[in-house]
């Protein structure tokens, strides 16, 4: 009988049918956006302008997808979209992971003042530093380069590296000390103890840190649309000019009716944008959602 | 004594050493711009032969912000109310939906990857291209009597609700990370207080109150502003339209910019005391 006396309430078997009533309504207002975008994408003009037909395409077609995967250049901005997350996000890893190391075992003074900053940091909007960036990256000629994203991940200050380095540091704080304290009695450097001790131990706090630095790069597209936006588009900055490369690349007056862009087209290109996500999420779902738990960012 | 205090200057400094990179990092990547941009917004600047000349105009550019420019009033404050009406939205569903998943139910890890799907795919065209083809919404809410009942009200008041029911699937879609952040604090209840209150003959209405809210209270507070910094950043919205748009204006480059981006700073900053103080502990 442990622990369920709580739950006795939720046996009855008409709460429980209300519950999974409200759990599968819920369910569905989230994958209504993402089943209208894949039903809608397969449809050709004449189902897109027939009232009668909502969901199933009557006439279906990949001409969308490859219209779609023309504007949005996709062996291109996909290999742009893949370097500038998976080379950031693995910076990110292994900076944050350094930082908090420096400021969980050190007793350095102003601890606390360091870390109250590091989280005050998170606070600034987007916006507010982004002309001054423009101006100082355009001072250092990093615009339109991929240092101009992958410097400040190696200082600490990538998207959300405020957020990891809490993460680390309380996952630090549950390694005990006496791991780093035999091996210090052993001859062995603070920077060794780090790399052979606390890394390994750490793989948890690492493959979240990774994994959500993964997705938040590839989808960043604010900063890194004004800073990389011009010379190095990513799969979200081409479709955030999808009209515009559109009509570059298919002027009206010569298009047939189906090469007119249409909501068809448009997402079809939104799908082909979010897909390399969606599968990774697939393969990783374990690690996404139990990592919150996992590594103990919630504080103790 | 002075080994021992020599040991733990060593240890400060190596604990430095590590932690250096982000003392750099803020002062080149943050505080720089950061402040950069406050002096920018107080100085019209012009791009000369020599370099770059400045001269202090004081409040000028925050008055024309509300005063001359026609658009940016209209941007801001669309965003500034989206985000102080959705903030509530988002953190009330996620704690509604958190309770829901703690239940033991079957399929739980299936409903738990369901819901937090859109963390991973949302990105601001994204979400732009969804809501312009007709994928963000759900029902066509004028079709339903209580929308219709709204509109009939004044508009200060059926204002909110009528932004609920057509920001559905927005609110849903933003409030994937504070789910899972809810369920964490949930389970960390112990049950044995939730027996004790079954067996005062509590029942789970005044268990919700009396237990399970006091308790989740910090989580809220975290949840709220989490919540608004994600939407005060994400990338559609108007107010960053205003900032971009006027980034290289020949009559006052930069400054303008820099001007809007700190009206909407102390703005957030303002949403985010606000919350502080009506969620944080009072003892």
């Amino acid at each position: 009988m442990r622990g369920s006396f709580y739950y006795k309430y939720i046996k009855t078997p008409g709460t429980k049918l209300v519950l999974y009533v409200l759990l599968i309504g819920i369910g569905y207002a989230y994958l209504y956006p993402l089943l209208y975008m894949i039903t809608t994408s397969f449809m050709s003009v004449e189902d897109l302008v027939n009232p009668t037909i909502r969901w199933i395409p009557v006439h279906p077609t990949l001409n969308n997808y490859k219209l779609a995967w023309e504007v949005l250049e996709v062996s291109k901005s996909l290999v742009n979209s893949i370097y500038l997350s998976v080379v950031p996000a693995l910076i990110q890893t292994f900076s944050t992971a350094l930082i908090a190391y420096g400021l969980q075992r050190f007793d350095i003074p102003l601890k606390r003042f360091w870390l109250v900053l590091v989280l005050a940091t998170f606070l600034i909007p987007a916006q507010t530093t982004l002309v001054t960036k423009y101006i100082l990256f355009s001072k250092l000629k990093l615009v339109g380069t991929p240092l101009a994203s992958f410097l400040p991940a190696l200082f600490g200050q990538g998207i959300k590296s405020a957020i990891f380095i809490l993460l680390y540091y309380n996952f630090f704080q549950m390694l005990p000390k006496t791991f780093d304290e035999a091996a210090e009695l052993d001859g062995a450097g603070p920077f060794r103890i780090f790399w052979t001790i606390m890394l390994p131990l750490s793989i948890p706090a690492m493959v979240t840190t990774f994994i959500f630095s993964l997705v938040w790069y590839w989808n960043e597209t604010l900063v890194s649309g004004l800073i990389l936006g011009n010379s190095i588009k990513t799969l979200p900055i081409a479709l955030r000019d999808f009209i515009w490369r559109f009509a570059q690349m298919f002027p009206s007056s010569t298009g047939s009716p189906s090469n007119r862009l249409n909501e068809g087209i448009r997402l079809a290109a939104t799908f082909i944008t979010i897909l390399p996500l969606l599968i990774t999420y697939l393969f990783l779902q374990r690690q996404f959602v139990e990592s919150l738990e996992r590594t103990g960012i919630t504080g103790e | 004594m002075s080994k021992k205090l020599k040991v733990k200057t060593k240890r400060a400094l190596v604990g430095y050493l590590f932690f250096s990179p982000w003392i750099i990092g803020f002062l080149v990547f943050t505080a720089y711009p950061f402040f950069y941009s406050l002096y920018l917004s107080f100085f019209k600047v012009r791009f000369t032969v020599s370099g770059v000349e400045s001269t202090f105009v004081g409040f000028e550019f925050y008055k024309y912000a509300f005063r001359g420019d026609l658009t940016f009033p209209i941007n801001f404050t669309n965003t500034i109310t989206s985000i102080i009406l959705s903030t509530p939205l988002i953190v009330i569903f996620a704690l509604i939906v958190s309770i829901l998943l703690n239940n033991k139910i079957r399929f739980r890890a299936f409903f738990r990857l369901l819901y937090f799907l859109p963390v991973v795919i949302i990105s601001g065209p994204v979400v732009s291209e969804l809501i312009a083809n007709n994928a963000a919404q759900i029902v066509d809410p004028g079709k339903y009597f209580i929308y219709q009942f709204f509109t009939t009200l004044p508009d200060r008041i059926s204002f909110p609700f009528l932004y609920m029911f057509d920001n559905l699937v927005l609110i849903l879609w933003f409030s994937g990370v504070q789910i899972l952040f809810f369920l964490a604090g949930l389970q960390k209840i112990s049950s044995s207080i939730y027996e004790a209150a079954k067996i005062d003959g509590a029942n789970s209405w005044v268990i919700f109150w009396k237990i399970t809210l006091p308790l989740i209270r910090p989580f809220i507070l975290i949840n709220t502003i989490y919540t608004i910094v994600d939407l005060a950043s994400f990338a559609n919205n108007a107010v960053n339209t205003s900032i971009t748009q006027h980034m290289f204006d020949i009559d006052k480059p930069y400054s303008y910019s820099s001007a809007l981006s700190w009206i909407y700073f102390v703005s957030v900053m303002a949403i985010i005391g606000v919350a502080f103080l009506i969620l944080r502990r009072k003892d």
